[in-house]
């Protein structure tokens, strides 16, 4: 434990109700899904049987005329728009314009009365196409006479997040190159006591929130107004002023609650389709996709990961050395950033003195892969902590020992430039081990893992907010963060009835609508509590400020005589509450104060990451030699969140990112078979259930107040994912003597890996 | 087509088309909206609703078949004067949601599990509930949370 005392929390660091609990159990919260505009229409989307082609003609005369139908939407009726968007790369038209470059890619939209004539009419669309040759791994990407994806220039997009060149658009099919480079590798792997090396896979996955993709435009001459279930309304509405051409006020995105995120809803992705039907519609349109439509818009890179990693004859780490290359799909998205993350996220959380890590990533003819939970540390966590695990075994150490020894301690810069490390990883690694008996006698076919992660989270530090406090005392807090279900409506009003001395249940909370609420960059890499929490902290203290002035004004007093107490001020023996302080300066039992704030990259932010984000899990989980299927006994998640706002929110989302990253390491994955996902549809895809549950489960927090959030709070929600694959693959080393390289280590894999080693008598 | 049939304790009269799931006339007819719908396949469970007691996917289940049966949704749990299903309650006390869109169908299948069994064992819940996708909790709120509700509805039965 820290040796600092924690302060007496009155709300925060307590385990209060959701905010939005009694309308997400009694049915009423509102999603985009339950929305209606009057005079609404609903669009339908033709999508590509090809996977590369050129579109050589599309005649959609049949469709428009057909009864219901308001038109048709093609790549030739985009004139008047910029049609190519993205964030980090402007190479992704809101429909195919000459030529699709992925099976399911939207061709064309029907806008019609009612969803089942505008999916009628979808057949009456008559498309020609030339088809081309098409890759569909990086290997194929990378052939010298492999057809090239993207033909033009690319345009940079402003809001790449990152400081690095774009790749992309310059005669190949490489999308993003990244690298870090520091001490001298070759020469410490000469002198290396002992190196492993192996070849890892992390596959294509599906975040699936049970939400699809869905978004309401309305375009009229007053701008473009959205509502979206998307993470980051701010970056949507950037793509979209570009698409039509308008200034910022004019282009509107309200997002209500959200049905899962993970990752998969940040950034643009049908917001400028649907405004493009309902700009030739000329009436509002709602774009609902199915979940199958879903899977054809976006998944996580999976990675191909050659590492090696070597220690000296004290078993110490001294260098490591990767080559990546990931699967992009047919448009950058986010994957540029994931490139960088992924690069810099091989490192962590360990000191090593020479680096040097390369990572590519190329675009192929498949769904585009974005952002996802984690985005790039879970593909590189499986072969980094492998490796541990397999360096421990090679030099008969004890696997959690040598991570302890090795691992970064806190206030170390163990990553050249960055912020020195802000989390305590021997505590997270100990609770981990303690959690799930480490040193108790393990039955036969069981095995244990502990692995940790730490990665440079909380993206880029610009969050603006808006904390209004009225006459009445209670509290309505403006922001730009979106309510995924991690719990931001709930997290947020502790922290301004902590700092304001108001009850919790009088804070209301007002979020994402670009039109409404001031400026945040994003709702995603754990960044919400940290940033918009510390924003709002300062915005009610500055509002504290400004009713201290007040109530200097209403006493006829100085305002250094002021002297403010929890929940309002005092001078003497009058003391007021701010709902006094208010009424009486305005003479009016009405009106309030406004306290602002914004957070940049300066100051305590200033240096990047924003924090980094640490955690550590334990697994035990047994074999079925016959099978080889693997079951979960035991789980631990240790969430290094410096002080949980919300405890049982922190442990929430610990052991939701714990399961996810459990999905990957045991059965999910996306299958391509040639030209066609094969396994796109949820009864294909397989996602933990209630049977996969592990039979024992513990969650525990880390809480030493050493991030630069409010209260010493940092993020958190992303890591425990992060190292559960790889904590999988070394328990099921330990409990049978194969080591899986190969994510996710289905029955079939582990059942095939047991036979090879019965029949070599050695592991593979 | 003229469905009549009982919501959430009142006759209703509708008109439907033969094609229509009891999801589409919920949610677009009835304007009931706290039925979600996600896979559209039978799979997870988010438009679970009860169809004479008996857990049924409104995604797939024609509208018409519900004639003259009773219909129960998320929107029929909550007492009139507001007072909450012990499972909505235990739901909220032992955070058993995050983005709540897996909630209703989720409350609906363990609504189904403890009138069937009232006092379930973590197996029988696991096994029940299998149907039911949730990708934000890990479950393990939601396992709580249906022991809780039994247990409140235990007591509340012996009073």
């Amino acid at each position: 434990m820290s040796a600092e005392k924690k302060p007496d929390f009155h709300v925060v660091n307590h385990a209060v109700p959701r905010r939005d609990a009694r309308v997400k159990v009694t049915g009423k919260a509102q999603y985009v899904a339950d929305l209606k505009l009057i005079g609404m229409a609903y669009a339908k989307v033709l999508r590509s049987p090809y996977a590369h082609a050129k579109i050589l003609s599309i005649d959609a005369s049949r469709a428009t005329a057909h009864p219901g139908v308001y038109c048709v939407v093609t790549g030739n009726d985009l004139e008047g728009l910029n049609p190519y968007y993205g964030h980090a790369v402007k190479d992704h038209p809101l429909l195919a314009i000459d030529k699709v470059r992925y099976a399911g890619e939207a061709v064309a939209a029907v806008v019609a009365v009612d969803e089942r004539t505008a999916f009628e009419a979808l057949e009456l669309i008559d498309v020609k196409y030339e088809e081309l040759n098409a890759v569909f791994t990086p290997q194929e990407a990378m052939a010298e006479d492999a057809p090239l994806l993207h033909e033009k220039q690319f345009e940079a997009g402003a809001l790449r997040g990152f400081e690095g060149e774009v790749t992309a658009g310059k005669g190949s099919n490489i999308c993003q190159k990244h690298h870090i480079k520091w001490g001298n590798v070759e020469e410490a792997f000469k002198n290396a006591a002992a190196v492993v090396e192996g070849d890892y896979y992390f596959p294509m996955t599906y975040a699936y929130a049970m939400e699809a993709y869905v978004a309401i435009a309305d375009v009229t001459d007053q701008g473009v107004n959205i509502y979206s279930s998307a993470q980051h309304p701010f970056m949507v509405r950037h793509d979209l002023k570009s698409v039509f051409n308008l200034p910022v006020s004019k282009v509107r995105l309200i997002v209500p609650f959200v049905g899962g995120g993970y990752g998969s809803k940040s950034y643009t992705k049908i917001e400028p389709l649907v405004a493009a039907c309902s700009w030739k519609a000329k009436r509002p349109v709602k774009l609902q996709l199915t979940v199958e439509e879903a899977m054809l818009t976006t998944r996580s890179d999976d990675a191909y990961t050659w590492m090696r990693t070597a220690v000296d004859a004290n078993g110490k780490i001294i260098a490591r050395q990767a080559k990546i290359f990931m699967n992009t799909g047919a448009y950058a998205e986010n994957s540029p950033l994931v490139v960088e993350k992924s690069t810099n996220r091989c490192v962590g959380p360990y000191a090593i003195p020479n680096v040097l890590i390369e990572n590519c990533s190329l675009y192929t003819n498949t769904v585009p892969a974005s952002s996802y939970r984690g985005f790039g540390c879970a593909q590189v966590t499986l072969p980094g902590e492998s490796q541990i695990d397999e360096l421990a075994a090679k030099i008969g150490k004890d696997p959690y020992e040598f991570r302890l020894a090795n691992a970064a301690k806190p206030g170390e810069e163990f990553f050249p430039g960055m912020r020195p490390f802000d989390g305590t990883l021997k505590q997270d690694l100990d609770t981990a081990a303690r959690a799930i008996g480490w040193n108790t006698p393990l039955a036969k076919g069981h095995g244990r893992g502990v692995a940790c992660s730490g990665s440079d989270a909380g993206a880029y530090p610009l969050t603006s907010t808006v904390v209004r406090v009225h006459a009445d005392g209670s509290v309505t807090i403006m922001t730009g963060s979106t309510e995924l279900g991690q719990g931001s409506h709930t997290v947020l009003p502790q922290i301004a009835a902590e700092e304001l001395g108001v009850d919790f249940d009088k804070v209301n909370v007002v979020s994402s609508d670009t039109a409404i609420t001031p400026y945040d960059r994003s709702t995603g890499a754990s960044r919400t509590t940290t940033l918009m929490g510390s924003a709002v902290l300062e915005a009610s203290r500055e509002a504290i400020q400004q009713m201290v002035v007040m109530a200097a004004d209403v006493l006829k007093v100085k305002v250094e005589d002021i002297q403010t107490v929890r929940g309002g001020v005092r001078c003497g023996e009058a003391q007021l509450n701010w709902s006094e302080v208010i009424s009486k300066f305005y003479a009016l039992p009405d009106g309030e104060v406004i306290g602002r704030s914004y957070i940049r990259k300066s100051g305590r932010f200033s240096a990047l990451p924003v924090f980094w984000e640490a955690a550590a899990t334990g697994v035990e989980i047994s074999v079925d030699q016959e099978t080889g299927k693997i079951t979960m006994e035991k789980l631990a998640t240790v969430g290094d969140v410096g002080l949980a706002i919300n405890p049982a929110l922190a442990e929430g989302q610990d052991i939701g990112a714990a399961t996810m990253g459990m999905g990957i390491g045991l059965f999910e994955e996306l299958i391509y078979e040639g030209s066609q996902l094969v396994n796109g549809s949820i009864l294909d895809y397989r996602l933990p259930r209630f049977s996969d549950l592990p039979k024992e489960v513990e969650l525990h927090l880390v809480q030493n107040q050493d991030g630069v959030g409010p209260y010493g709070a940092k993020g958190g929600g992303e890591a425990s994912l992060n190292s559960m694959a790889a904590n999988i693959a070394n328990a099921v080393d330990r409990a049978t003597g194969v080591r899986i390289r190969h994510a996710p280590l289905t029955p079939e894999k582990v059942w095939r890996a047991l036979k090879d080693k019965n029949i070599q008598g050695s592991k593979v | 087509m003229n469905l009549q049939f009982v919501l959430n304790g009142k006759p209703w009269r509708v008109e439907c088309e033969a094609q229509e799931t009891l999801a589409e006339v919920l949610r677009n007819t009835l304007n009931l909206n706290g039925t979600k719908v996600s896979c559209e396949v039978q799979v997870c469970g988010a438009c679970t609703v009860l169809v004479d007691g008996a857990p049924v996917s409104a995604c797939t289940y024609l509208a018409y078949e519900a004639r003259g049966k009773n219909v129960t949704t998320i929107e029929g749990l909550e007492k009139p004067d507001g007072t909450l299903d012990p499972l909505q309650q235990a739901f909220i006390d032992e955070f058993a949601f995050q983005c709540g869109f897996c909630t209703p169908g989720m409350i609906m299948s363990a609504k189904a599990l403890l009138d069937e069994n009232p006092a379930p064992t973590r197996a029988e819940i696991i096994h029940y509930m299998d149907g039911n996708i949730c990708r934000c909790t890990g479950y393990v709120p939601i396992v709580a949370a249906i022991q809780r509700a039994a247990q409140a509805m235990g007591k509340e039965t012996k009073k």
